[in-house]
C-alpha cells in the first residue's frame, strides 16, 4: 500500500521531468534538425523530383518522366566519365592504402624521428586541392616537368602525363598519392594499438619481419584498412577539384581532356554550365546508386576478411 | 663506442634471453648487426620518401622566386633570385580581395559549425529522449549521402533567396551544424564522466549552465579539432565558389587561383610565375595552420579512424 501510493505520487513528476528533458534535448539539436530538413531532406526529395523533369532554372520544371534516365544510356559522356571515375578509383584506392601502410610501418620503426617524418608526410594533405592541380600540371609536364627529367636521368622517356589520354589518369593517381597523410596518421594509430606481446611471441616462434607483417599486423589492423578502403572509394568516386583545376578552364575548353572527365565534373558541367538541372539531378542519383553498390559490396567482402577485436569467430 | 652498442643490444635482447630460448646465443651474436642495417635502411627509405613528399613544396616556393623564363628550370636554388613576383602579383590580380574573402568565409564557416555542432552533439550525448537513436541514425546516414545529390536543390535555395554571387552560400549552412563534427563531438562528450553533470544538476545548475560551464570547457580539445578541420575545409573549397561566385571581386583565394591558371597558364598567356606565386600564397596559410594545430590535427584524424 505504501509503495503503491509512492509510485502514484512519483509518476507524474517523473513524466514531467522526462518531458522537460525531451524539450531541452530538442532545443539543443534544433539547429541540426532545421538544417537537416532544409538542406538534406528537402533537397533529396526535390532532387528526385527534378530528375524527372526538364529544368533550366529560368523556366518552370517540365515533367518528362524517366527521359533523363534513359537519355543517360545514350549519352557517351556518361559511360566515358563513369569509366574514367572507375579506373581512377580502382587504381588509386589500393595504391593509396599500400603506400600509406608502407609509410606507416616505416614510421613505426623511426623511433624518436617518428614525429618529424609524420609531419613531413602529412603536410601535403594541407595543400589546397587547387594547388595540387596546379602542381600536377607543372611537375608532370611532358617536356619540362621534373618527373620526366628524373626519368630521363635513368634513360626513360617519360610520357606526356598531362596531354596523353593514356597517361592522364595514372598521373592523377600518382599525384593523389602525395596526399596520403591522413591515412598514414590513422594507420599509425592503429599499428600502435597492436599488442606488442603478439610480436614477442611470434619472434620467439621464429617468425621473420614479413611473416609478422602479414600474419599479425595486417589482420590486426584490417578493420582500419577496411575503413580507409570504404572512405577512399567514396572520395574517389567524387574526385573533382584536382582534375577540374588541371583540365577544365572556365569558358576555356581548349585544353580540356576527355581522359580527365570524371563523373562529378561532367555532372557539374551539365548542372551549372549547360543548366540541365534535371539531367544533372538524375546523374546525381546514378552516382548515389553506384557508390551504394560499391559500399555494400565492400561490407559484404569485409564480413569474410576483416577481423574485429573481441570477435570470436 | 663498441661498449655502448653492445650494452644496448644486450638490454634489447634481455627479454628473449630470459625466456630461456636455446637459440639465444646465436641471435645475440647476429641480431645487432642485422638490426643496425635494418635501422639504417629504414632511415634511408624515410629520408628518400621525405624528399619526394617535400619536393613539390620546395619546387613551388623556389619557382615563385624565379623570373618568368626560369620557372621551369627545375633548379631548387633559383639562378636569378627575385621577389618581383610577390610585388607584381597584387597588380595582376585582386589577390588582396580574394584573401579577405577567404578569411571572412573561413572564419564564419569554422566558428558557426563549431558552435552549432557542439550544441547538437551535446543534445545527443547528454539527454535521453524518445527517437534519439533514430535521429542520430539520420545524422550518420546523411554523411553517406554524396554531396552531388543535394548540390542542385541547395543551389536553388540560395538562388531563390538571392544569395548567389555573395559569400553567404559558402558558409551559412554551417549554422546548422555538420554531421561529421556532430559525430566527432558526441563521441567526446560521451567519454566525459556523467557523475560530473549529475552532481552539478543536484547543485541546482540548469541545462544551459551545465553545458556552458562544465561540458564545453572539458570539450576544448575536440572543439579545437573541429575548428581546425573546418578552417582547412573552408579555405581549400573550390566546388562551391565555382557554383556560386561569378564576379572576380567575390572570389575566394582557391577560386581566384583557378582563374589565374585559366588566364596565365597553358590556356592563356604562359605567365606561370603568376600562377606559381598565387599557389604559394594560397597554400602557405594552411601550412601555418598545421604548425599551429599539429597535435590537434594528428589526434583528430587518428580518432576519426578509430571511431569509424
Amino acid at each position: 500500500m505504501v509503495s503503491a501510493s509512492s509510485i502514484v505520487s512519483v509518476r507524474p513528476g517523473r513524466r514531467r521531468a522526462r518531458r522537460r528533458e525531451t524539450v531541452a534535448a530538442l532545443l539543443f539539436i534544433s539547429p541540426w534538425l532545421m538544417g537537416f530538413l532544409i538542406f538534406t531532406a528537402w533537397p533529396v526529395i526535390y532532387s528526385g523530383y527534378l530528375s524527372l523533369t526538364d529544368y533550366d532554372v529560368i523556366n518552370t520544371p517540365g515533367f518528362v518522366g524517366l527521359d533523363n534516365y534513359t537519355a543517360m544510356f545514350d549519352d557517351p559522356k556518361i559511360a566515358l566519365s563513369l569509366a574514367n571515375t572507375l579506373v581512377f578509383t580502382i587504381l588509386s584506392v589500393p595504391l593509396h592504402i599500400i603506400v600509406a601502410l608502407a609509410l606507416a610501418l616505416l614510421l613505426l620503426r623511426a623511433a624518436r624521428a617518428t614525429g618529424f617524418f609524420r609531419t613531413v608526410f602529412f603536410l601535403p594533405k594541407m595543400t589546397p586541392a587547387v594547388a595540387v592541380g596546379v602542381l600536377f600540371l607543372l611537375i608532370f609536364n611532358g617536356q619540362d616537368g621534373i618527373i620526366n627529367r628524373v626519368l630521363g636521368v635513368f634513360g626513360i622517356q617519360g610520357p606526356y602525363w598531362t596531354t596523353d589520354p593514356a597517361w592522364v589518369k595514372p598521373g592523377l593517381v600518382i599525384i593523389s598519392l602525395w596526399t596520403v597523410g591522413s591515412s598514414i596518421v590513422i594507420l599509425l594509430a592503429a599499428l600502435k594499438n597492436v599488442p606488442t606481446e603478439l610480436y614477442e611471441s611470434a619472434r620467439i616462434d621464429g617468425a621473420n619481419f614479413w611473416q609478422q607483417t602479414t600474419r599479425i599486423t595486417v589482420p590486426m589492423i584490417s578493420s582500419t584498412v577496411f575503413f580507409l578502403a570504404v572512405i577512399n572509394t567514396i572520395y574517389g568516386f567524387q574526385i573533382f577539384t584536382e582534375a577540374y583545376t588541371a583540365f577544365f578552364g572556365s569558358g576555356n575548353t581548349t585544353y580540356s581532356n576527355d581522359a580527365a572527365l570524371f563523373y562529378v565534373i561532367y555532372l557539374f558541367q551539365q548542372g551549372f554550365q549547360y543548366l540541365h538541372m534535371g539531367y544533372a539531378s538524375a546523374m546525381a542519383w546514378l552516382l548515389f546508386v553506384v557508390i551504394l553498390i560499391f559500399t555494400v559490396a565492400q561490407f559484404a567482402i569485409s564480413r569474410r576478411v576483416v577481423y574485429y577485436e573481441g570477435d570470436t569467430r | 663506442v663498441t661498449t655502448t652498442t653492445s650494452r644496448t643490444s644486450h638490454t634489447e635482447l634481455a627479454p628473449e634471453v630470459s625466456d630461456g630460448q636455446t637459440a639465444a646465443p646465436r641471435t645475440r651474436h647476429r641480431t645487432p648487426l642485422r638490426r643496425r642495417i635494418r635501422r639504417v635502411l629504414t632511415y634511408v627509405a624515410l629520408a628518400a620518401f621525405a624528399l619526394v613528399f617535400t619536393y613539390p613544396f620546395l619546387w613551388l616556393v623556389s619557382a615563385s622566386f624565379k623570373p618568368r623564363g626560369e620557372v621551369f628550370d627545375n633548379l631548387l636554388i633559383p639562378r636569378t633570385f627575385t621577389v618581383e613576383n610577390y610585388l607584381n602579383i597584387w597588380q595582376e590580380a585582386p589577390i588582396g580581395v580574394w584573401l579577405v574573402n577567404s578569411v571572412i568565409v573561413t572564419a564564419l564557416a569554422a566558428v558557426s559549425v563549431t558552435v552549432s555542432s557542439a550544441l547538437v552533439a551535446w543534445g545527443f550525448a547528454y539527454f535521453r529522449f524518445r527517437g534519439r537513436g533514430l535521429l542520430f541514425a539520420l545524422v550518420i546516414g546523411s554523411m553517406m549521402l554524396p554531396g552531388a545529390v543535394t548540390m542542385i536543390p541547395t543551389f536553388l535555395i540560395w538562388n531563390g533567396l538571392g544569395a548567389t554571387g555573395t559569400l553567404t552560400p559558402l558558409w551559412a549552412q554551417n549554422l546548422f551544424g555538420s554531421a561529421f563534427y556532430i559525430f566527432l563531438l558526441r563521441q567526446f562528450f560521451l567519454a566525459l564522466p556523467r557523475e560530473l553533470f549529475e552532481a552539478a544538476k543536484i547543485d541546482g545548475a540548469g541545462n544551459w549552465r551545465i553545458y556552458t560551464r562544465i561540458a564545453l570547457p572539458l570539450c576544448r580539445p575536440a572543439l579545437a579539432v573541429t575548428l581546425l578541420f573546418e578552417i582547412q575545409a573552408a579555405w581549400t573549397d573550390l566546388l562551391r565558389p565555382l557554383i556560386y561566385l561569378r564576379d572576380s571581386a567575390t572570389f575566394t583565394i582557391p577560386r581566384g587561383l583557378k582563374s589565374l591558371l585559366d588566364q596565365f597558364g597553358f590556356g592563356g598567356e604562359w605567365h606561370w610565375e603568376v600562377v606559381v606565386t598565387a599557389s604559394v600564397i594560397t597554400t602557405v596559410p594552411m601550412i601555418i595552420l598545421f604548425f599551429i594545430g599539429q597535435k590537434q590535427f594528428v589526434d583528430g584524424i587518428a580518432t576519426t579512424g578509430s571511431k569509424g
